[in-house]
C-alpha cells in the first residue's frame, strides 16, 4: 500500500483558513489502511477542525466524504454533484487522490492533508515500514526477494559499503544493512555462491524517475 | 453507600473502556462539555485484557490534539478504579469538577482562542 501520515494540525489550520465551507474527502483505500485518510480519520480531522474554528468562534461546514478510491475518475467523480457548493478539498488520500481532485475540480482548490511517503507493509499494528521503490525493473529474484533500492540507503546493487557495521547502516542505527539482509538470506537459500559472486550490472534508471514521470498503457483494455 | 457526586458529571456508560473512541471524546468537546474523563477498571483487571490500556493510549492521543488546538489537556483524563469503589468514584468526580472549573469554561464554548501554549508545558516538564 501507499503509506502516509497526518499533517500536523496546525498546517491543515493554516492551509484552510480562508475557507468556510469544505469537502473533507478521505480514500478507502491505502490511506485507509494505514489508518492516515479512511473513514475514520476523516471523522476525526473533521471534529478536530471545528474544535479549532468553535476556539475561535468561527464558524464552518464540512461536508464529510470518503471515496472509494481517489485515484480513479469514476469515484473522484462522485462528488460532481455538490463539489461546487464548496470553496476548498481538503483530500486525506495520498498525493494522487489530491492531485485527481485537482485534475477534476479544476475551479476548487485541493488541499493536501497528508504527508505521503511510500509504498509499504504493515509490521505490526501501527506500524508501517517501507519496501518498494517503483524503480520499474525489478530484481527480487536475484536479491533473495529484499530490494536493494528500498533496503539499502544508496541503493547500492553491489553492497554493502562500507559504512555496514553489525548488519546496520550507517544512515542510522535503528535501519538494518539492506545488503546484510540480502547476503544473509542469499546463506539461507543456498545461493550466495552464485548470485553473489556475479557484480550486477549498471542499472538503467530511466524506468525509474529519473526517465521522468512514467505512464502505463495496457492496449488491450484501453477503449 | 449512599454518597453523593457533583451534579454536573454525566455518565456515559460503555461496555469496557476500550470501546472508547476518539470521535466519542472529541465530539463531547465538541457539544461544548468544559472537560471529560474516561474512567476504567484497574490497570491489569480488564475483563477483555487490554480495553483500559486501549483507552489510556485513546486518551492520550486526544490529550495530544486538544493541546495543539491550544485547549489545555488538562481538560481530559483518564482513571482506574474497581465497580467496587464508590468511595473513590465519588473522589475522582470532585478531583476533576474542581479541576475543570479551575480552569473556567471551555474555549470551544466561549470562543475566545487559545488558554494553552504545548512550549510552556514542555518547559514546566524540563
Amino acid at each position: 500500500m501507499i503509506v502516509a501520515e497526518a499533517k500536523p494540525i496546525e498546517e491543515i489550520l493554516a492551509m484552510i483558513d480562508r475557507y468556510d465551507k469544505i469537502i473533507l474527502a478521505g480514500c478507502k483505500e491505502c490511506a485507509a489502511v494505514c489508518a492516515a485518510g479512511g473513514e475514520k480519520e476523516v471523522g476525526v480531522l473533521a471534529s478536530t477542525i471545528t474544535l479549532a474554528r468553535k476556539r475561535d468562534g468561527r464558524a464552518i461546514e464540512i461536508r464529510e466524504v470518503t471515496l472509494e478510491r481517489q485515484c480513479d475518475p469514476e469515484y473522484v467523480e462522485g462528488i460532481r454533484g455538490f463539489a461546487g457548493d464548496y470553496q476548498a478539498i481538503l483530500s486525506i488520500a495520498c498525493g494522487v487522490g489530491v492531485q485527481y481532485m485537482a485534475e477534476h475540480y479544476k475551479n476548487i482548490p485541493a488541499l493536501p492533508g497528508l504527508n505521503t511517503f511510500f509504498m509499504g507493509g504493515s509490521l505490526e499494528q501501527g506500524v508501517w515500514s517501507e519496501r518498494c521503490q517503483g524503480c520499474g525493473t525489478c530484481i527480487l529474484h536475484l536479491t533473495g526477494g529484499i530490494c536493494p533500492v528500498t533496503r539499502c540507503a544508496k541503493s547500492l546493487f553491489n553492497g554493502p559499503c562500507g559504512g555496514s557495521s553489525d548488519g546496520k547502516c550507517e544512515v542510522n542505527k535503528e535501519i538494518e544493512c539492506g545488503w546484510q539482509l540480502i547476503i544473509d538470506r542469499l546463506k539461507a537459500l543456498g545461493e550466495f555462491e552464485a548470485r553473489y559472486t556475479e557484480l550486477f550490472p549498471i542499472k538503467d534508471w530511466s524506468t525509474s524517475r529519473d526517465g521522468g514521470q512514467r505512464t502505463i498503457v495496457r492496449e488491450d483494455l484501453k477503449q | 453507600m449512599r454518597l453523593d457526586y457533583p451534579p454536573n458529571v454525566k455518565i456515559v456508560r460503555v461496555p469496557c473502556t476500550g470501546k472508547v473512541d476518539l470521535l466519542h471524546i472529541l465530539k463531547a468537546f465538541e457539544a461544548g462539555v468544559d472537560g471529560v474523563y474516561v474512567a476504567g477498571c484497574l490497570e491489569g483487571e480488564c475483563h477483555f485484557l487490554s480495553g483500559n490500556l486501549r483507552a489510556k493510549k485513546r486518551v492520550g492521543h486526544v490529550q495530544g490534539i486538544l493541546a495543539a488546538l491550544g485547549i489545555n489537556p488538562a481538560r481530559l483524563q483518564m482513571y482506574n478504579l474497581s465497580a467496587a469503589m464508590g468511595g473513590r468514584f465519588v473522589e475522582i468526580a470532585q478531583e476533576m469538577t474542581e479541576r475543570v472549573r479551575a480552569l473556567g469554561p471551555s474555549p470551544i464554548r466561549t470562543g475566545k482562542g487559545k488558554e494553552f501554549v504545548e512550549e510552556e508545558q514542555e518547559e514546566e516538564g524540563k
